[in-house]
């Protein structure tokens, strides 16, 4: 019965919602069918697409950088313990600040356009991504670390053996975290800086009151950001699951 | 050198870069200012009171997002606990929670809300009380079962048993919630001001910034900084202290 349960809180949902939008009525809500058809009729529209893979692609290259950066951030400084401490309150308060009030500042750096949303969602996703690569490298085994120099481990032979297994469980953590910020990053980066992507649209039907664009958007967005959310998390487990 | 001491080193040694480079033009006045000239500033608009009411609202709002993330959280999170098939089946929605751009929904809330306040503070209250409900299950979840069967033997009821045993034995990660409850409330919060809004702090900086006004720009930022880092240090202060006294214990 491993679909009963997931069934169920759909099913939930989707009363809450039908629920919600018989006391609101159409000025707020509209049905989740009559949201679901016009989220079809806006795919199948050519000059929604254009919108989508703007989207997409700022994204994809926002979250890419993150990652290697929040890598490059956060192994180094989980290998040296003393730079490590000194570094991770200061990340730990980079994490807590609401990032939105320096979209005016990326702006005036890179200007309206793909840049200043591929910055804008890099910037989110780096500091999760370099404190989860950094308390990973930190925890590893101990006992595992004197072995590979008893081994005498090459630099590749370590990083191969010792290093990639042990922190790719909660690498994938912070990737997965990461992911999701870096989304939010290029909407938002795309709700006040662009004249295209999906953040941009729904920016837009926000100032037309277009209650029907605003729903299909935001369910499109919903799904996408759970969907390969599930994906990772399902990776994610299984990782932790094969840990010995 | 202590951590700390090398801290204090690597912040000051990074604004004082930021100065240079600013003071000598390599980084050109209509991007960043130098810091000096935002502390300059932002003291002359604090002094000025010109910002007060902004300043007012906006902390407002995140206090009553804190607040009720608190309240509902702890409640939520105490009653799922002891209802283990609601639970199970909201799982999936708990893991994928934080995955969803909840500024998404601001739309939403504002055609249900309106105008006013009410929108901003819903979005700062839902991105927190995810963080309490979780931090409260986790901590529920590590009660030890001897504290459970002493509260039987004093015949405690629910609530009594929740508030006494359970809630103050989790108290440390529900702390943990708290903490991110408020890094959230302000994230919430200042970040719907910026979308619509017609006062607040997140509204005169973007106000600021449509009008290439950088000293009020970047005064108001340093001031968010400023405002939830110190907060955000104090908490983290008090968790320490609060953990000292129970190792003691």
């Amino acid at each position: 019965m491993r679909w009963r349960d997931p069934a169920i809180l759909l099913f939930v949902i989707l009363l809450t919602w039908e629920v919600l939008y018989l006391l609101v009525g159409d000025v707020a809500l509209r049905s989740p069918l009559a949201t679901a058809e016009n989220l079809r009729t806006l795919l199948v529209d050519a000059r929604f697409m254009p919108h989508v893979r703007e989207t997409l692609l700022a994204f994809v290259q926002g979250f890419a950088i993150a990652v290697v950066v929040g890598l490059l951030i956060g192994v180094p400084l989980g290998a040296a313990r003393f730079a490590g401490e000194v570094a991770e309150p200061i990340l730990v308060a980079l994490y807590s600040i609401p990032k939105v009030t320096l979209y005016p500042v990326i702006l005036l750096i890179f200007g309206i356009g793909m840049p200043a949303k591929v910055a804008f969602g890099a910037i989110h996703g780096i500091v999760p991504i370099s404190i989860f690569a950094m308390n990973a490298v930190r925890n590893i085994n101990p006992t595992h670390l004197r072995t590979a120099r008893v081994m005498r481990l090459s630099t590749s032979g370590f990083a191969l053996k010792i290093l990639i297994p042990a922190t790719l469980p909660e690498i994938v953590t912070g990737i997965r975290v990461g992911f999701s910020l870096a989304l939010i990053g290029t909407l938002l980066g795309e709700m006040f800086g662009s004249q295209r992507g999906l953040g941009h649209l729904l920016m837009q039907a926000m100032s037309l009151h277009n209650i029907e664009r605003i729903l299909a958007l935001t369910l499109l967005l919903v799904a996408f950001a759970a969907g390969v959310n599930a994906l990772l998390l399902a990776l994610d487990r299984h990782l932790h699951r094969a840990l010995p | 050198m202590t951590v700390s001491s090398a801290r204090i080193f690597l912040i000051l040694g990074a604004i004082l870069l930021l100065e240079l480079l600013c003071r000598l033009g390599i980084i050109p006045n209509f991007t960043v200012i130098p810091p000096s000239a935002m502390a300059q500033s932002l003291w002359n608009i604090l002094a000025s009171g010109k910002f007060t009411a902004d300043i007012a609202a906006t902390l407002t709002n995140v206090g009553i997002a804190i607040v009720a993330a608190m309240i509902a959280g702890v409640a939520l999170g105490t009653l799922l606990q002891s209802w283990p098939a609601a639970r199970r089946v909201l799982d999936p929605l708990f893991a994928t929670y934080y995955a969803v751009p909840m500024y998404a929904f601001y739309p939403l809330l504002i055609v249900i809300f309106g105008l006013g306040d009410l929108p901003q503070v819903a979005i700062g209250f839902l991105l927190a009380v995810m963080a309490v409900i979780l931090n409260t299950l986790n901590g529920l979840d590590r009660v030890p079962p001897v504290l459970l069967k002493t509260a039987r033997v004093h015949r405690l009821g629910f609530i009594k048993e929740a508030i006494q045993i359970r809630l103050a034995y989790a108290a440390p990660y529900v702390f943990t919630g708290f903490k991110l409850a408020v890094a959230y409330s302000f994230i919430g919060v200042i970040g719907a001001e910026f979308i619509t809004s017609s006062r607040g702090i997140g509204y005169e900086i973007s106000f600021a910034y449509n009008n290439f006004d950088n000293g009020v720009m970047y005064a108001m930022i340093l001031f968010i900084l400023l405002v939830v880092i110190t907060v955000n240090m104090s908490l983290h202060a008090w968790e320490k202290r609060l953990l000292a006294r129970r190792r003691r214990a």
